[in-house]
């Protein structure tokens, strides 16, 4: 990893793992809602190890690629927003199936 | 609009253009992503929490509206926060300015006044020697 006086890809990564904290405590947040409102409690418990599993593999892909090509963090980008979207989704889901 | 969604999904359609900066511009167009989605990630939490932890409130369906107000508010903000992202890389190869966006003043302009509106519904009851 090249040094520069700012730190930049030192940085960039920390801010990557910060984020993969935030989606830690989502996941958690997520699968605890389905199991409250007692509704589609496996298919969101799923749902969210999967994504958080996606998150960390992301998280560690771009790790990885900082070393080589530090400007081109490729498809990380879209694929952590969709993630990020797919939480609200699944937030919406359990509100909408608990509704008597 | 399809080339836009392709610009989207894939990141190489932004470097057609113009020429690559400096690679510390991109770390930095790249964190300010990331401090977007936290963003968005802290206001979906937050209406994950509202759905579990906040009693029935005398109105009905509040609590259900709080929590889906905020879902909707963090998944617009996720999905803006690639858009700027590309935005600002594509200004950045073009050597333009960064795009400027109304979008930081209407989310806090939103959230003031949804804070406003619950800060008033707090303070009705008691007032009304509820």
């Amino acid at each position: 990893m090249s040094r520069d006086p700012g730190l930049q890809p030192e940085r960039t990564v920390l801010a990557w793992r910060r984020t993969a904290l935030t989606v830690t405590v989502i996941a958690v947040l997520a699968a605890r809602l389905a199991l409250v409102l007692d509704t589609v409690r496996i298919v969101v418990i799923v749902l969210s190890v999967a994504g958080w599993l996606a998150v960390v593999a992301t998280v560690h892909r771009r790790t990885a690629t900082m070393a080589r090509t530090p400007a081109e963090p490729g498809r990380v980008v879209p694929a952590l927003a969709l993630v990020t979207l797919g939480y609200a989704v699944i937030g919406l889901l359990v509100l909408a199936t608990s509704f008597p | 609009m399809l080339h836009r969604l392709r610009q989207w999904f894939d990141p190489e359609t932004v470097r057609e253009v113009g020429t690559t900066p400096d690679y510390r511009f991109s770390l930095a167009n790249e964190r300010t992503f990331l401090a977007w989605i936290r963003t968005a990630l802290a206001l979906i939490a937050g209406g994950l929490a509202a759905g579990q932890f906040l009693p029935p409130l005398p109105a009905r369906y509040a609590r259900e509206g709080i929590a889906v107000v905020l879902l909707l508010l963090g998944a617009v903000v996720a999905v803006r926060a690639v858009s700027h992202y590309n935005r600002s890389e594509r200004a950045m190869r073009l050597n333009e300015d960064l795009p400027a966006s109304p979008f930081p003043a209407l989310l806090a302009t939103l959230i003031g006044l949804g804070t406003l509106i619950l800060i008033v519904t707090l303070l009705v009851p008691l007032g009304s020697g509820g």
